[in-house]
């Protein structure tokens, strides 16, 4: 079991689908929200991922699928 | 002697040991480095600094680092040149160029690269590691050299061999990482959590963006002791940004300048602008980008201090400018045009955006303004490959010299004369 911790950011009608609720019925993960926040059209949420890795990658790839933009939580880390 | 006494979290003041941490534990906030600062106040003087070596080392006591043993490859200290061409064709009074393409590897990099190598060591690191398109990776590949420690440089697999080579030459271990560019980003920060390496940027991070302070140092020190009233400085993540007006309120703390009211204005460019969309619509919410852009060394989608940025602009009545990528090669060719010096496209971004916030008002005629020039031009020369006037071809003849000579005589007397 490890945890990841990453930040999913929604935008437009993605806001509306519970997708966080979903993956963690589809795949064998724990999701905890630490912090979040969401408008209307937009939103971020600051999330921790329990699971065996392999898992945890799969239910991200799939939340990617779904559109959402997932990324590590200290900003992009590929410098010029 | 080191005025370090711990990191804090930036969101919720959670004290930490001074070690390779860069979040917060409970709030996830950045960490920041915690000084001494009335430790400082009568010992950290201008004749103390003015005696100092002239690198970025000569403000080792503004530095986190614990001992008095840095990695001096004659960083910074970098020439604040007056740019009265450029003020000329602009309309300013009173304009500064900070040439930071001079450092040891042609970027403002070694600034940050210099104390994250130089605590990391401190910390028991023997590998620096990084995740860079350019300038970084030339940066930690020279300084783990000069240092005798590893280097393992990720990169995306699809960088162009020129980009390469710059970091190659110091022979580190390059990783091409086959993948998207969030695919290497999400790899760095797994790695940097799973491997004893001193990411610079990721868990060395609080001590590596303090060297961004040297350069708000310098611009005082090299004005005579004063803060600029505008500077213009180039945002990717918003850390250098941030830290230059940092140094200037440090040494107003220290008693060392009066007072700062200096406006602090960032550039990016339209491609890559996460911090300036979210400033010209008003908000402190920051939308992650997908790049595109000439000016791939600003080329930061999801600013890990963007929101600091934001704040610091609100604070000190700065602005923030987007520019074309049109305009950033207008931009080197002005500044090289004006000036001679010939910069990475970076400061094309920065002096378009200077030009830009001229043209609208935002700077006005008598501000005394700074402009930081963060990269040396020979790193991004595709930008502006064919976009430069042709060479004369001719035979080895006095007959063919005199009549291509005649050919742009009669060009240059037929164009419209510029400024
Ligand atoms: C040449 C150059 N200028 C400016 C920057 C901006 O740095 P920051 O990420 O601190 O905003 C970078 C790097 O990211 C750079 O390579
Ligand atoms: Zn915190």
């Amino acid at each position: 079991m490890v945890r990841k911790r990453v930040r999913f950011t929604f935008e437009g009608d993605l806001v509306k689908d519970p997708v966080i609720w979903q993956m963690g019925r589809d795949f064998a993960v724990v999701t905890n929200i630490r912090m979040a926040d969401v408008e209307e059209r937009y939103g971020w949420v600051i999330l921790e991922v329990d699971g065996e890795p392999d898992e945890i990658d799969r239910a991200i790839a799939w939340a990617e699928t779904k559109g959402v933009r997932v990324d590590p939580i200290t900003g992009d880390v590929v410098e010029g | 002697m080191s005025y370090m006494t711990a990191l804090h979290c930036r969101e919720c003041g959670r004290e930490y040991e001074p070690g390779p941490l860069h979040v917060c534990e409970f709030c996830f906030g950045p960490l920041e480095v915690t000084y001494d600062y009335d430790g400082m106040r009568g010992k950290v003087t201008r004749k103390r600094i003015e005696s100092g070596p002239p690198t970025m080392w000569r403000y080792i006591d503004l530095l986190p680092i614990a001992g008095d043993d840095p990695i001096e490859m004659g960083t910074g200290f970098t020439p604040l040149l007056r740019a009265e061409n450029l003020g000329r064709e602009l309309g300013l009074d009173e304009l500064y160029l900070k040439n930071d393409c001079v450092n040891p590897t042609w970027s403002f990099k070694d600034r940050v690269v210099g104390v994250a190598a130089t605590r990391a060591r401190e910390l028991g690191f023997t590998t620096l590691a990084c995740a860079s398109t350019g300038n970084l990776a030339n940066s930690v590949s020279a300084h783990a050299a000069k240092a005798g420690m590893d280097a393992i440089v990720f990169i995306p697999s699809d960088l162009e061999q020129s980009k390469i080579l710059g970091s190659a030459i110091y022979a580190p271990t390059l990783v091409a990482v086959n993948g998207s560019y969030d695919d290497v980003n999400r790899l760095c920060s797994e790695l940097a959590g799973r491997y004893p390496w001193a990411f610079v940027n990721i868990n060395v991070r609080p001590y590596y963006a303090e060297g961004s302070k040297t350069l708000g140092y310098e611009v005082a020190e090299q004005l005579g002791w004063q803060a600029p009233d505008h500077c213009v400085v180039p945002m990717a993540s918003g850390s250098l940004y941030t830290k230059i007006w940092k140094g200037l309120t440090e040494l107003h703390r220290l008693g060392l300048i009066d007072e700062p009211h200096t406006r602090m204005s960032g550039a990016q460019a339209e491609g890559c602008s996460p911090i300036a969309t979210a400033w010209m619509g008003g908000t402190m919410n920051i939308r992650p980008q997908r790049p595109n852009t000439i000016a791939k060394s600003l080329a930061i989608g999801n600013p890990a201090d963007g929101y600091y940025a934001l704040k610091t602009m609100q604070e000190t009545n700065g602005a923030a400018a987007a520019v074309s990528d049109d305009e950033v090669v207008e931009g080197m060719k002005l500044l090289a045009r004006t000036e001679g010096i010939f910069a990475e496209t970076a400061g094309g971004v920065t002096i378009a955006a200077l030009k830009r916030l001229v043209q609208s008002g935002v700077i006005r005629r008598g501000e005394r303004t700074v402009v930081f020039i963060t990269g040396a031009g020979l790193k991004t020369p595709d930008a502006v490959m064919g976009r430069l006037a042709a060479s004369l071809d001719i035979e080895a003849t006095v007959e063919s010299f005199e009549a291509a000579k005649r050919e742009v005589d009669a060009r240059v007397s037929a164009a419209p004369a510029t400024a």
